[in-house]
């Protein structure tokens, strides 16, 4: 090889290094500056269009054509206004729903439950914070106690049937999305556009998981916060994630299991089906069903696993699916797990309230909420529960000297109803009234000098707060630690990553703490075992000895 | 003393002895496992090997049971007490100051009259207990479809399971030195190897 030769290859190599150098160097911060969806914390955050190739509609109507759809809207009840025109009995369908009253009477316990009422461990509650938390209310309007549940305009028919991801509602609109663009969250220089109702309106179709999970991934106040089982990771899935959501498999919406019918979407965590192991195949066509449709035995029957591996069927009378098929919850992004109302408000030097990051990158303090903490990839807790949940109400009354039970799971391993369940259990500590003993109700969001997020004052913030809400209040408050409890049940696994039989059948296995089963490989009866062991070591011995008696006896006669 | 060389095992009885005895050692070693003591195979291999390993014994039994019925031997485990104090004193001195052996062994009577009783109190008690144990904890999952399941419950039948098992155990330790006590340590081991015992 000649000298210009090589000198012509050098300069080829590294003209190629080069390329390819620059080609990195341009494509590889793209990432990092890609908008992380819900990354803004307490917003309810705009729903994504569907990802990967168009695929062609099934549906008969294409809404782009319809003239009612074309035209200027200026808000979103005259949207809803524009498709009561065709879809008549809509919006009297959604006013008989939770979804809309956020009103559950539990007919077991008798309590009146759901987001209108309860008092929980994250944002604690709704009452005198309507503006703010409505965002996720599928109605528009919704800012204090006179809203008119009974107007069919007030109905948000987009939020959950949109497909072009630009329909956001904003916290503090009371359910409306902006009508021109806004700076949200406050002070932060990010712009929420204003979107085009029309083009919105036209693009209606049927519920997809980023309309579910515009509001139920973002519980708790930002991504991933409350569940621990349901976050935006599930908007387009990998089989890992979700074995039923898998983008590339099954690619299950979530009303695939929540099999909704007249806009009544069935599976409850007031009143969840704990054990649902009656029915080998309950729901098959044809036959009149009135069970659960969202429960795993509902497409899987009983006796779910095949021959070779019958024994596994062995243990679906003692065990939720979930338990080994869930083996991990947050296995997509970091939830919270605790949170410290009582720490909340301290201020900057010059008044004004900050955030720290954890090493997570997810807030670790903010002055408006407190202290949390968060993590990924979290072992559940594991308890008997038999569906019955008990919840601690704004009249309960509470014991200071023992952690709160927001929700406490009923059940037990002799009642015949419950099985072993997998659950999140959220730690909180929040105001309570320390002379009557119940939990508190803040007013956190406002423009008012009462909002605790805006003047940092609790003593204004609860009675204002129990003023609206209309619960007697002492003036006298502290803080309590509480635990809430949330059922695992979204983010199946692929199979290959359920729990292996020594994970549970061990000594120190993950049942560790649950009573009322014999499990082999975990119990064991104490006194049998020293006796067992005691004399086939005593017969171990004497067989010892008299072996070595003959060994001697017979030396000495050699 | 002469000795004469007898035919005492025959060759399916030696192969059942020996199959038996690979099949228990090995019930034993996953059994345990299964019952937290330690860990070797893995619970899961060893629940399924130790579920093998009980068809095949019950396999091997049926054919020990047809054998002994068919060929008479059944006969060889009648208990009899004569001579059972002579054997203990045997254990207990005599062997140590070489004293003959109180039995001496024919094709009809096999057994000396210990080992009678031993084998037949592992038949009658030992085998009931961890069969019948054995049997409720393999097929938990039927009990509700056998009505059992207000009678049973998984803890005792667990304890019976194990108490069988911890019997085994010490039988065998009984069983394999007793197997040295022949006139050489290993005259009993050759036949039932061979057959042959020199008697």
């Amino acid at each position: 090889m000649s000298s210009r030769t090589r000198i012509a290859l050098s300069a080829l190599v590294a003209g190629a290094a080069l390329a390819v150098l620059t080609a990195f160097a341009t494509t590889a911060p793209a990432p990092v500056v890609a908008a992380k969806p819900g990354a803004a914390g307490t917003t309810a955050p705009a729903v994504p269009a569907a990802t990967g190739e168009k695929k062609e509609s099934i549906s008969t109507a294409d809404h782009s054509k319809f003239k009612e759809l074309q035209k200027e809207f200026k808000s979103g009840p005259e949207v809803t206004k524009a498709c009561l025109t065709c879809h008549t009995e809509a919006a009297k369908q959604i006013q008989k729903t939770q979804h809309w009253t956020w009103e559950f009477l539990n007919p077991d316990t008798k309590q009146t439950l759901g987001k209108k009422h309860i008092i929980n461990n994250f944002c604690t509650a709704v009452e005198s914070n309507q503006k703010f938390c409505t965002a996720c209310h599928i109605g528009y309007g919704w800012e204090d106690q006179k809203f008119d549940f009974t107007k069919q305009e007030n109905v948000d028919c987009l939020v959950c049937h949109e497909s072009t991801g630009t329909y956001r509602k904003i916290p503090g609109l009371s359910g409306h999305p902006p009508y021109k663009d806004m700076e949200f969250p406050p002070h932060t220089g990010k712009i929420v556009k204003a979107p085009d109702l029309a083009k919105v309106a036209q693009s209606v179709g049927k519920t997809s998981r980023a309309n579910c999970g515009a509001c139920h991934f973002y519980g708790g106040g930002g991504d991933a916060v409350k569940h621990g089982d349901l976050d935006s990771t599930l908007k387009n899935p990998g089989k890992y994630l979700d074995i039923h959501m898998d983008k590339k498999g099954l690619n299950f919406t979530c009303g695939t299991c929540h099999m909704t019918a007249g806009h009544k979407v069935p599976g409850s965590r007031y009143a969840p089906t704990a054990a649902d192991i009656k029915d080998a195949a309950p729901h098959l066509r044809g036959k009149m069903v009135t069970t659960n449709p969202a429960t795993c035995q509902a497409c899987h029957g009983a006796k779910p696993h095949p021959a070779k591996m019958a024994r596994l069927n062995d243990h679906t009378s003692k065990l939720a699916c979930q338990t080994c098929h869930i083996p991990e919850y947050a296995r997509g992004q970091p939830t919270k797990m605790s949170w410290d109302w009582s720490t909340a408000g301290k201020l900057t030097p010059e008044g004004k309230p900050f955030k720290v990051q954890g090493s997570d990158g997810h807030d670790a303090y903010d002055s408006k909420k407190g202290n949390f903490t968060w993590e990924s990839h979290v072992i559940p807790e594991y308890i008997w529960f038999n569906g019955k949940v008990d919840y601690t109400l704004s009249d309960t009354k509470l014991d200071p000297t023992k952690v709160v039970q927001i929700n406490r799971f009923e059940g037990s391993p002799n009642d015949g109803k419950s099985l072993i369940w997998p659950v999140k259990v959220f730690h909180g500590q929040q105001p309570y009234d320390t002379v009557n003993k119940t939990l508190i109700v803040p007013h956190t969001f406002g423009a008012d000098d009462s909002a605790y997020w805006t003047n940092f004052d609790w003593d204004k913030s609860l009675a204002e707060g129990m003023k609206v809400a209309g619960i007697p209040y002492s003036g006298q408050y502290g803080f309590v630690k509480t635990e809430m409890s949330w059922p695992i049940t979204h983010m199946v696994a692929p199979k290959a990553d359920a729990l292996s039989c020594a994970q549970c059948h061990s000594k120190n296995g993950r049942l560790k703490g649950v009573q009322g089963i014999y499990m082999p490989g975990r119990d064991s009866n104490k006194m049998l075992d020293i006796f067992g062991w005691g004399i086939a070591l005593l017969a171990l011995i004497g067989v010892l000895i008299h072996g070595g008696i003959r060994i001697i006896t017979r030396k000495h006669e050699g | 003393m002469t000795t004469e060389r007898i035919h005492v095992f025959k060759r399916f009885e030696r192969f059942w002895h020996w199959s038996q005895a690979a099949l228990i050692i090995f019930m034993m070693v996953s059994g345990f496992e299964v019952h937290g003591a330690y860990k070797l195979l893995g619970f899961k291999s060893a629940v399924e090997l130790h579920t093998i390993a009980a068809w095949s014994l019950i396999t091997l039994w049926v054919f020990a049971v047809f054998w002994h019925f068919t060929t008479g031997e059944w006969k060889q485990y009648i208990p009899t007490m004569e001579k059972v104090d002579a054997m203990f004193k045997y254990y207990l001195t005599g062997i140590f100051t070489h004293v003959p052996h109180p039995f001496r062994q024919t094709t009809l009577t096999k057994h000396n009259p210990l080992q009678r009783l031993a084998y037949l109190f592992f038949m009658l008690v030992i085998s009931p207990v961890i069969w019948f144990s054995g049997w409720f904890y393999l097929f938990y999952a039927d009990w509700s479809a056998w009505g059992v399941d207000k009678y049973l419950s998984l803890e005792w039948v667990a304890f019976f399971h194990t108490t069988g098992a911890f019997m085994i155990l010490i039988f065998f330790i009984a069983h394999i030195y007793l197997a040295t006590a022949g006139h050489t340590p290993l005259a009993h081991i050759k036949a039932m190897i061979t057959g042959w015992e020199e008697v």
